[in-house]
C-alpha cells in the first residue's frame, strides 16, 4: 500500500522535476549557459499565475497561461539584461565568460527573489487545482490534479520532442548543440538559435513553475532550492543530455519520496545529495552525458 | 630584496591604512565599530575565496562549507569541554583544513560547473548535518558559546583589525610569490603548466589548504566575537554568495580588493537597512552592475587605469 502510494506520489513530483530540468539542460547544450536564476524564473511564473487566477479573477486556466507567459518574459529578461551583455563584453576574457554568467545569473536570481518578496508576497502561494476531485488507483486515493499535472508535464515534454526532432528549427537547434560553428557555416544565424532556445526554456520553466504552485505551493524563498535541485538533476543526468535529465529526475524524485515516506521527511534531500556526490566523483560526465 | 620592499609604495600605503584604521575607535561609536569588526572577518573570508578562485581558478560556490566547519568546531569544542579560546580557534582551523582537503579531491578531477556543484552540495550536506545533530549543534536555532574574545567593542575591533592585517600580508605575499604565479598558470591552463614542469596537484592542494586555514580561522574568530554560531550567520548559501560578491566587487585576483569589497558590502547592507526587504535587492543589483560594466572590480579597475597611464 505504501509502495503504491510512493509510486504514485513520486511519479508526479518526478515529472515536475523532469520538466524543470529539461529546459535547463537544453539551454546548456545549445548555448553553454547554466542559468542559476532558474528557480527565480519558476517563482515569477508561479506568482504571476497565482495573481492572475486569484486577484485578477481570470480563473485557473487563464491564470496558468499568464504564468507561463510571465516565465517566458522573465527568461527573455535574463537573456537580454544579464547573459547577452556578459557574452558580448570585451572586458571579460573568453575563458572566464562561464564563471561570469554563473555569478551574474546568481545575482539576477537573488534580485528576482527579493523583488517578488517585496512587490507581492514572500508567503508560499498555492493556486487552486486545475481539476478537483479524487480518484482511487488500486485503493490509493489520488487527487485528480496530481494525475493532470503528470499528464501535462509529459505532454510538454512530448511536444518538445516533436519540436526538436520533427521541425526544421528544432533540427537546427539540435545541430547547434552539436557543432555551433558548423551551423553558422551553413548560413544559420546563431543568435536566432539562442533566442529560440531561451523561448523554449522560458515556456518550460514557466509551465513547471505554475504546475508546482498548484501541486505543492511555491514561495519566493524557494528560488535557490529550486535552482539547486534542477542543477543537481541536470548534472546527475549529464549536462546537455535531455534523456539523461529525465532519468535523473525520476531517480531523484523517487529517492526523495522513498526517504520521506519510509525514513523521515526531514531527511528528504540527503540521499539524493549523497548520490549526486558519488556520481560526480565516479562518473563526472553524469549518467548519460557525453564528454 | 628588503630594500625593494621598503621602497614599495604599497607597503607604506598599507601601513598607513592600518594605523589609520587602528585609530578609528577614538572617533567612532561602538555600534559602527561592531559593524567594521564583522566586516574585517568578512574580508578574510573574501580574501581566502579569492585565492582559490582568482588564482587557482576553482569555482568554489561553498566558501561557507570551510567557514562553517571552523566556526562550528570551535563552538562545539568550547561548549563541550571548554578549553582556552585559542585552542578552540586552532581546532576549528584544523578541521577546516581537513574539509579543504576533502573538497580538493574532486577539484583535482572535475572542472568548472561540476566542481561548483560539488561545493554547493557540500554546503547543503553540512547544513543538513547540523540540523540532524541538533543535540550537539543547536540545530536551526544555533548555539551560544560560553566564552567570548572580549566584551569591549574597541578590543574586539583591534583583534579583528590585527587578524585582518596579518592574513592580508600572508595571502597577498603568497599571491605575489612564485606559488601565486604557478597557481595562476595552472588555473588558466593546467595541462600547459604541467608541461612546464610544475606540480599542479601539489600547488592546488596547497591552495585549498591555505584557503581553508584562513576561512576556518576567521569563522572561529567570528563565533567567539559574536558569542554565537548559527546556520544563518556562517553556513547559509546566501552568506557564501555574499563572500563571492565581495571578492568580485573588489576585484578578482587582487586579494586586497576582496577586503575593500567586503567592507563596502557590509557597510552598504547596514546603511541600506531602512529599505527593509529591498536591501538585498539593491546590493545584488549593484554587484550585477559592477560585473557587467567593470568586470575587473573596484581595485582591478583602479590598477588597470594606473597601468595605462
Amino acid at each position: 500500500m505504501v509502495g503504491l502510494q510512493i509510486l504514485i506520489d513520486g511519479f508526479a513530483i518526478s515529472s515536475l522535476y523532469g520538466l524543470g530540468a529539461v529546459g535547463f539542460t537544453l539551454m546548456f547544450g545549445v548555448s553553454g549557459v547554466l542559468n542559476l536564476s532558474h528557480g527565480g524564473i519558476m517563482v515569477v511564473a508561479a506568482v504571476c499565475g497565482w495573481l492572475a487566477a486569484g486577484d485578477l479573477g481570470l480563473g485557473v486556466y487563464a491564470g496558468t497561461l499568464v504564468g507561463v507567459l510571465a516565465g517566458m518574459l522573465a527568461a527573455y529578461a535574463t537573456y537580454f539584461v544579464v547573459v547577452r551583455p556578459i557574452q558580448r563584453s570585451r572586458a571579460i576574457p573568453r575563458e572566464e565568460t562561464e564563471i561570469f554568467v554563473l555569478t551574474g545569473t546568481l545575482l539576477w536570481g537573488i534580485m528576482i527573489q527579493d523583488g517578488i518578496a517585496y512587490l507581492f508576497t514572500d508567503n508560499p502561494v498555492t493556486t487552486r487545482p486545475l481539476i478537483s476531485g479524487v480518484t482511487s488507483i488500486a485503493g490509493v486515493r489520488t487527487p485528480q490534479n496530481e494525475i493532470m499535472i503528470a499528464a501535462l508535464c509529459w505532454a510538454a515534454i512530448g511536444l518538445l520532442w516533436l519540436l526538436v526532432n520533427r521541425t526544421r528549427a528544432g533540427k537546427a537547434l539540435l545541430a547547434a548543440s552539436m557543432n555551433p560553428r558548423g551551423l553558422t557555416l551553413l548560413g544559420f544565424e546563431l543568435s536566432r538559435m539562442y533566442l529560440l532556445v531561451w523561448t523554449i526554456y522560458g515556456v518550460l520553466a514557466g509551465i513547471a513553475g505554475v504546475l508546482l504552485a498548484s501541486f505543492l505551493g511555491v514561495s519566493s524563498a524557494n528560488a535557490g532550492q529550486l535552482t539547486a535541485s534542477a542543477f543537481s538533476i541536470v548534472v546527475l543526468g549529464g549536462l546537455g543530455s535531455v534523456s539523461g535529465s529525465l532519468v535523473a529526475a525520476y531517480l531523484v524524485g523517487y529517492l526523495e519520496t522513498i526517504t520521506a515516506y519510509l525514513i523521515a521527511p526531514t531527511l528528504r534531500p540527503i540521499p539524493a545529495l549523497l548520490l549526486l556526490v558519488l556520481v560526480v566523483y565516479l562518473r563526472p560526465q553524469g549518467l548519460l552525458g557525453r564528454r | 630584496m628588503p630594500a625593494r620592499i621598503l621602497r614599495s609604495r604599497l607597503l607604506w600605503i598599507g601601513i598607513g591604512l592600518v594605523v589609520l584604521a587602528a585609530l578609528l575607535p577614538f572617533w567612532l561609536s561602538a555600534y559602527l565599530l561592531g559593524i567594521l569588526t564583522a566586516a574585517y572577518y568578512f574580508g578574510v573570508f573574501a580574501m581566502a575565496w579569492d585565492l582559490l578562485f582568482g588564482f587557482a581558478g576553482e569555482v568554489n560556490f561553498g566558501p561557507t562549507f570551510l567557514i562553517g566547519l571552523g566556526a562550528y568546531t570551535g563552538a562545539i569544542l568550547d561548549n563541550q569541554w571548554g578549553p582556552p579560546i585559542p585552542v578552540c580557534i586552532l581546532a576549528g582551523a584544523a578541521v577546516a583544513v581537513l574539509g579543504g582537503l576533502l573538497l580538493a579531491l574532486p577539484a583535482l578531477r572535475l572542472r568548472g560547473p561540476y566542481f561548483g556543484l560539488v561545493t554547493l552540495v557540500a554546503v547543503l550536506l553540512l547544513q543538513n548535518a547540523i540540523v540532524i545533530f541538533a543535540g550537539v549543534t543547536g540545530g536551526e536555532i544555533g548555539m551560544t558559546v560560553p566564552d567570548v574574545l572580549s566584551i569591549d567593542a574597541t578590543v574586539n575591533y583591534w583583534y579583528a583589525l590585527a587578524f585582518l592585517a596579518v592574513c592580508a600580508v600572508i595571502l597577498f605575499g603568497l599571491s605575489r610569490s612564485a606559488i601565486g604565479l604557478i597557481l595562476q598558470a595552472s588555473g588558466q591552463d593546467a595541462v600547459e603548466a604541467q608541461a612546464l614542469g610544475f606540480n599542479v596537484t601539489k600547488h592546488k592542494l596547497a591552495a585549498f589548504c591555505i584557503s581553508a586555514l584562513f576561512s576556518g580561522l576567521a569563522g572561529a574568530m567570528l563565533v567567539f566575537y559574536e558569542g554565537a554560531a548559527s546556520v544563518d550567520t556562517v553556513i547559509d548559501i546566501s552568506i557564501g554568495v555574499q563572500v563571492i560578491i565581495a571578492a568580485v566587487l573588489g576585484g578578482r585576483r587582487t586579494i586586497l580588493g576582496a577586503v575593500l569589497g567586503a567592507i563596502f558590502l557590509i557597510l552598504a547592507t547596514e546603511f541600506l537597512r531602512p529599505l527593509g526587504q529591498l536591501n538585498t535587492f539593491v546590493v545584488a543589483a549593484v554587484a550585477l552592475a559592477v560585473i557587467l560594466f567593470w568586470p575587473d572590480g573596484l581595485l582591478g579597475y583602479v590598477l588597470r587605469r594606473g597601468e595605462r597611464e
